[in-house]
């Protein structure tokens, strides 16, 4: 029986390595197609509902991925850069009569040059204590959001946030912003492929490893994390930005630190650094909640204790162990065998 | 006026100080944070209202059973979620694992006590006025618990066996093991103590606001993380004087500022002192930074 698997296993994994270039280009293919025709099939507007805040989350963890999974920074505060990017958006929209697009744009780039200011002094620090200044800077601003009612209305939030427009055509339904959120998604993603192959990126993997060898050869370990930092904060925005227009509504309760804690499990649960696995990842856990709504009470707890497990059975999360057996310095370091030091 | 908030930001300091001390003393050991301290304090908390509103047991009675239950969930926290971690990137696995922990328990919480507010009274409230300055009797029975608890721990950390083999564990654990010191259990007690002491940091401001949620280990834990960062991580007389200035803060802030923001001033003061001095008022010089 064990044998039969095991062939069965070796045949597969042949099909997939020596298939590999067509059907992963095809496969990327179908999965576009299906994504653009999916509201056309789908009548259900729940349904293209939830498909729309998958996109959101996606986009977020993607962000944070890069913060998180990629320079190694563990921030608890992503919130508040996403927070601040509905929140300006809004804003804007209400108060300056400004298209939304523009006022996307301006968003992203004002919470560019804050998370800037905030981040340049704090990300000498890290692990634990960069851990800790960002939450606070998640709390500050929901605090700043409750307290400052002249500007943000305090907890009643901001209703009646105006459609985006473009070239005359409003949108309107369901499956126009699930178009929307669709292009936010795919930039993003191709936006974060090409960062993560990128020099930049193999830059931000070697501090993450290592930051005074990464020093030694040339790497500026802060400047490298301002700037992931800063570009991690400024898709969150854009994906706040969507949020607003999308709910039309925005109020501080959107904005709790237990957001942040979802965001961080999807990236943990996907895998650290793995751009395939953080979308499985946030896809799973904004779908299945929604599936089972019964389960709604316990989404948390059985987050809470996801995390835990994954860290102490896989914590590379599941689609990332993959590259860890195949991360060559540890397989000759083993003699071959794939197997992870433990240790210190 | 002034007088009065000093006094009330004394109070409040006790509880951080007691709660801060958990913090502090598990970096010592281990150079990890806690995250789930604070959530650890309100399941004791939850079950100090239960055994008073419920079944109804006497204050003694109470408060040791809370103590005691509290330690072994600390010790159960430590069993389960950090030292089954063994990944090479330990730091960053051990983080995820502790706040994993810390949504656990505060949800479990939720589900079993509800989310809304209980009730704790251990004491009834008696006001004494003297002057223009006004002091409960929880007031005081708050200063007292915080010198005992912190007498105790002075001991049990400078004078015994067990303080040594703490101490010795904090410098290298390594080290302490080829002493011959069982240090596993020596991280499972620290755990348990610092555990003991939030509890009844906990049974205090749970008594001093005679409420008791399901979230109020998070911001408490934050202040109290807070201020054993202000005064030094890993530094006990730093970690209560944190506690004390963090609470002081407070109070003076929402006197004189605004209360809307009373949970804010803890961070600034936060990112003040880690801009500043990154190791704390009477921490080591030595900081973990690029």
């Amino acid at each position: 029986m064990k044998a039969k698997i095991n062939t069965c296993f070796q045949t597969w994994k042949h099909a997939v390595v020596y298939m590999k270039p067509l059907p992963k280009a095809m496969l990327l293919l179908a999965m576009l197609a299906a994504l653009l025709v999916f509201p056309l099939i789908m009548t259900q507007n729940y349904i293209i509902h939830i498909v729309i805040n998958c996109f959101i989350y996606i986009t977020l963890s993607l962000s944070l991925n890069i913060i998180i999974g990629w320079s190694g920074q563990f921030s608890l505060g992503h919130v508040a850069f996403y927070g601040m990017g509905a929140y300006f958006t809004a804003l804007m929209m209400l108060k300056g009569g400004i298209n939304f697009w523009l006022a996307t744009l301006i968003s992203a780039l004002a919470v560019g040059v804050i998370s800037w200011i905030l981040c340049r002094p704090t990300l000498k620090l890290r692990g634990d204590y960069l851990a800790v200044v960002t939450l606070g800077m998640g709390e500050v601003f929901r605090l700043i959001c409750n307290n400052w009612t002249a500007v943000t209305r305090g907890s009643r939030g901001l209703p009646n946030i105006p459609k985006p427009e473009l070239f005359g055509f409003v949108f309107q339904s369901k499956a126009s912003f699930y178009y929307l959120g669709l292009a936010i998604f795919l930039l993003t993603l191709v936006f974060v492929s090409r960062l993560n192959t990128s020099g930049f990126g193999m830059a931000l993997r070697t501090i993450k490893e290592d930051d005074v060898a990464a020093a030694s050869i040339g790497i500026h370990p802060v400047r490298f994390k301002l700037v992931s930092f800063v570009i991690g904060c400024m898709i969150a925005s854009v994906a706040g930005s969507f949020y607003a227009v999308y709910l039309g509504f925005i109020s501080p309760s959107s904005f709790e630190f237990s957001e942040s804690m979802s965001m961080m499990a999807m990236v943990v649960l996907g895998g650290m650094g793995s751009i395939p696995g953080v979308i499985i990842g946030s896809t799973v856990l904004t779908a299945l909640p929604e599936m089972l709504r019964s389960l709604s009470d316990y989404r948390l707890v059985i987050y809470g204790a996801l995390m835990v497990l994954m860290m102490i059975f896989r914590p590379g999360g599941i689609w990332g162990s993959k590259n860890r057996m195949l991360n060559i310095y540890k397989v000759k370091a083993m003699g071959g065998k794939k197997k992870v030091m433990s240790g210190e | 006026m002034l007088l009065q908030m000093i006094i009330n930001g004394l109070t409040l300091g006790c509880v951080y100080a007691m709660v801060a001390l958990g913090y502090s003393m598990v970096y010592g050991v281990l150079q990890i944070v806690n995250w789930a301290h604070a959530d650890v304090l309100m399941i004791g908390t939850f079950i100090a209202v239960t055994l008073t509103n419920v079944l109804h047991m006497p204050i003694a009675t109470v408060i040791l059973l809370a103590a005691g239950i509290t330690a072994v969930i600390g010790m159960l926290v430590e069993r389960l979620a950090y030292r089954t971690i063994k990944s090479s990137d330990r730091k960053l696995a051990v983080l995820v694992s502790a706040l994993g922990m810390s949504t656990f328990l505060q949800n479990l919480a939720q589900l079993i006590w509800g989310s809304g507010t209980s009730q704790l009274q251990l004491f009834t409230k008696k006001t004494y006025t003297l002057g223009s300055v006004g002091l409960t009797n929880i007031q005081l029975i708050i200063f007292a618990t915080t010198a005992v608890m912190l007498a105790l721990l002075y001991v049990v950390v400078n004078k015994t066996k067990m303080g040594v083999a703490m101490r010795a564990c904090s410098t290298s654990i390594a080290n302490a093991k080829l002493m011959g010191i069982n240090t596993n259990a020596i991280i499972s007690l620290t755990f348990g103590l610092g555990a003991v002491a939030a509890g009844i940091g906990g049974l205090c401001i749970g008594n001093y606001y005679n409420a008791v949620y399901s979230t109020m280990g998070y911001m408490l834990g934050m202040k109290a993380f807070a201020a054993a960062i202000l005064g030094g991580i890993g530094s006990l007389p730093g970690a209560v004087l944190g506690g004390f200035i963090m609470g002081i803060v407070e109070c003076l802030g929402a006197g004189y500022i605004s209360t809307g923001y009373q949970d804010a001033y803890a961070f600034l003061v936060l990112f003040i002192i880690l801009i500043l001095r990154p190791s704390g008022i009477l921490g080591a010089k030595y900081v973990d930074k690029v």
